[in-house]
């Protein structure tokens, strides 16, 4: 996508003089402070930094799960904290480090979860909710295990199931913490392949990981976090003014011509 | 299987529990003190009674400790899914927040400390002494539900589960000091309201016990839906649009009103709470809980009257003690349901 037209593209989330951080009864603890974000359709972020760097504090605070100590998000242009939680689901999915299920559950039962935010009080589903639940399953590859519980899957089926159920969502914007967290390398491959794909399909989708070739070679953006400040470029770029260095440490980062 | 086949299986499992739970009424009518045919029993119920004795045994007495143990079954047993899945915790049950203990601590001031007033509570076994009796269980777990409100905004479900567990043990004391200081005859009155019955509802109260009961048992439909996604944690639920603090709030007041009731009318039962939630995933096979929260119900009812029956089979001399049969049909239930789940941790 050129630079021209991205400029076009319209900014599905946005973040203004965000102050992100905890808010404790005594004191308030700032761990990233006066941030300017805009996510657009088509785009993959990848949201980067070592451990600790407060990257699943930012995508809390970006999904509306933790309000900000100043400053707003945008979600399509209206104020998070005023959207209602439907409203909200309706247009971001958010899959986070959750617990496994309580109580023996399917993978077709657990995707249906993703229809929440569409069903009615006694939660069933209609025709439109069945097709977006065999939509969500088949844009992850996972038709097969649809009968399966979720507690025999492994931990790469699992998180497919878990992209499947926010797919299901039929939300424009996708956000995952370290969706790619205990899966081998084959696995985390296929699952940013499948990232990259949806965003392709016009998603916006931000996901946090702190591998850095992974990001390298899959994400169109990166957000580096690096001491409490967020930068935001292409992975190129980071990598040829030695943000990426910076962040990680000497040698770490491969070298810019590495990339393709 | 597909979802069509697994969804009439769950309601042949349905279907199933409610005649279990028919058949085991109606158990509990035919046995007592004196064993009545189950013809007989149909007959008064239709209002053929050749004896008027049957009648007024079934009509006056055996017809609402039956309905009292269905209601308080399916009380129980719906206000322990509830927390099982609000606390994410297998041994969670309706007294985990204290109700329990805030009922055992206002029933134990009206009979154990109350002075002269009371006209010999052991002696009155119908009527005002045991209104009375209700009355301080009701406060009791009514405060002890206003407290929990108060802090379930404040703190994590950890933190009031374990305020919760605290607060048991400091009106376990409290009761132990009563206890200590009271005159006998009082002391066995309590703890005669410890062991939990069915009986001696009138049919006044059976009707405030059956509104309060299925006022709750609606307020915890209302939350299925918002359950299904709180099973998965309050982060992923409130990423799919569920306001988990009104939940919360509402599944608590479920409980508060479910297992209030029956404290108030049959004593602390124990038990069944914890064990048919698990009992009715294991019979229906699922964690959705429009279904869980069905199955529950009947099969509380049903473990209820099966224990109410059992408690006063034929053979022996009197009545024994509700909790200890609650508790010897559903230790073995529960081993067997985790059991025969070895190997899957969906718990962890």
């Amino acid at each position: 996508m050129s630079a021209a037209l991205r400029t076009h593209t319209r900014s599905l989330l946005r973040a203004r003089g965000l102050v992100v951080g905890h808010a404790r009864v005594r004191r308030r603890r700032t761990v990233i402070e006066d941030l300017d974000l805009s996510l657009r359709a088509g785009e993959l972020v990848c949201l980067l930094g070592r451990n600790g760097s407060s990257k699943s504090t930012l995508l809390r605070t970006l999904t509306g799960l933790l309000p900000p100590l100043a400053g707003q998000v945008e979600l399509q242009g209206r104020d998070l904290a005023r959207c209602s939680p439907r409203q909200r689901a309706r247009r971001l999915a958010a899959v986070g480090p959750a617990p496994a299920p309580i109580g023996p559950i399917t993978v077709a039962e657990t995707v249906a979860l993703g229809r929440y935010p569409y069903t009615r009080w006694h939660g069933r589903l209609t025709p439109v909710d069945r097709r977006a639940v065999a939509a969500a399953m088949a844009s992850v590859g996972i038709e097969a295990l649809v009968q399966r519980r979720v507690e025999t899957l492994s931990d790469g089926e699992r998180q497919k199931t878990m992209v499947a159920r926010a797919l299901a969502q039929e939300a424009e914007i996708l956000v995952l913490d370290e969706p790619t967290a205990f899966l081998d390398i084959t696995a985390r491959a296929e699952l940013m392949l499948t990232l990259a794909a949806l965003a392709a399909r016009g998603r916006a989708v931000v996901a946090s990981s702190h591998d850095l070739d992974l990001a390298l070679r899959h994400a169109g953006i990166l957000w580096l976090i690096d001491r409490g400040r967020l930068q935001v470029g292409a992975p190129r770029a980071l990598l040829q003014d030695g943000s990426l260095e910076r962040a990680f440490g000497a040698g770490v980062a491969p070298r810019a011509d590495a990339l393709a | 299987m597909s979802p069509a086949h697994r969804s009439q299986r769950r309601a042949r499992v349905l279907l199933a529990l409610a005649v279990l739970v028919l058949a085991a009424a109606l158990a509990s009518l035919a046995f007592g003190s004196v064993s009545i045919t189950f013809g007989s029993v149909l007959r008064a119920i239709i209002g053929h009674a050749r004896d008027d004795s049957v009648r007024s045994i079934i009509w006056a007495f055996r017809l609402p400790k039956a309905a009292t143990a269905a209601l308080a079954g399916a009380a129980l047993a719906v206000s322990g899914l509830l927390m099982q899945t609000l606390f994410r915790n297998p041994l969670a049950g309706p007294y985990v927040l204290g109700l329990s203990a805030g009922a055992s601590l206002g029933v134990a001031l009206v009979v154990l400390a109350a002075g002269g007033g009371w006209v010999g509570f052991a002696s009155a076994a119908s009527g005002w002494g045991d209104m009375a009796v209700a009355v301080a269980a009701s406060l009791g777990a009514g405060l002890v539900l206003a407290m929990v409100l108060l802090a379930a905004r404040r703190v994590s479900p950890l933190v009031l589960l374990i305020l919760g567990v605290l607060f048991g043990y400091a009106a376990g004391a409290l009761v132990t000091v009563l206890l200590q200081l009271a005159v006998a005859e009082r002391v066995q009155a309590f703890v005669q309201w410890t062991f939990g019955s069915f009986g001696g509802v009138s049919t006044r109260e059976l009707g405030l016990l059956a509104t309060v009961v299925v006022a709750g048992l609606a307020l915890a439909a209302t939350t299925a839906k918002a359950l299904d996604a709180l099973a998965f944690g309050a982060d992923t639920a409130r990423s799919l649009g569920v306001n988990v603090p009104a939940v919360r709030t509402r599944a608590l007041i479920a409980t508060a009103l479910l297992a209030g009731a029956v404290t108030a009318f049959c004593g602390p039962v124990g038990f069944l709470g914890v064990a048919v939630p698990h009992l009715a995933r294991g019979l229906l096979g699922t964690g959705e809980h429009r279904w869980l929260l069905a199955g529950s119900a009947l099969a509380g009812a049903a473990v209820a009257l099966i224990s109410d029956v059992v408690a006063q089979l034929p053979g022996h001399q009197g009545v024994l003690p509700l909790n200890a049969v609650t508790a010897l049909i559903g230790a073995p239930v529960l081993a067997w349901v985790v059991l025969r789940r070895r190997g899957e941790e969906p718990w962890s």
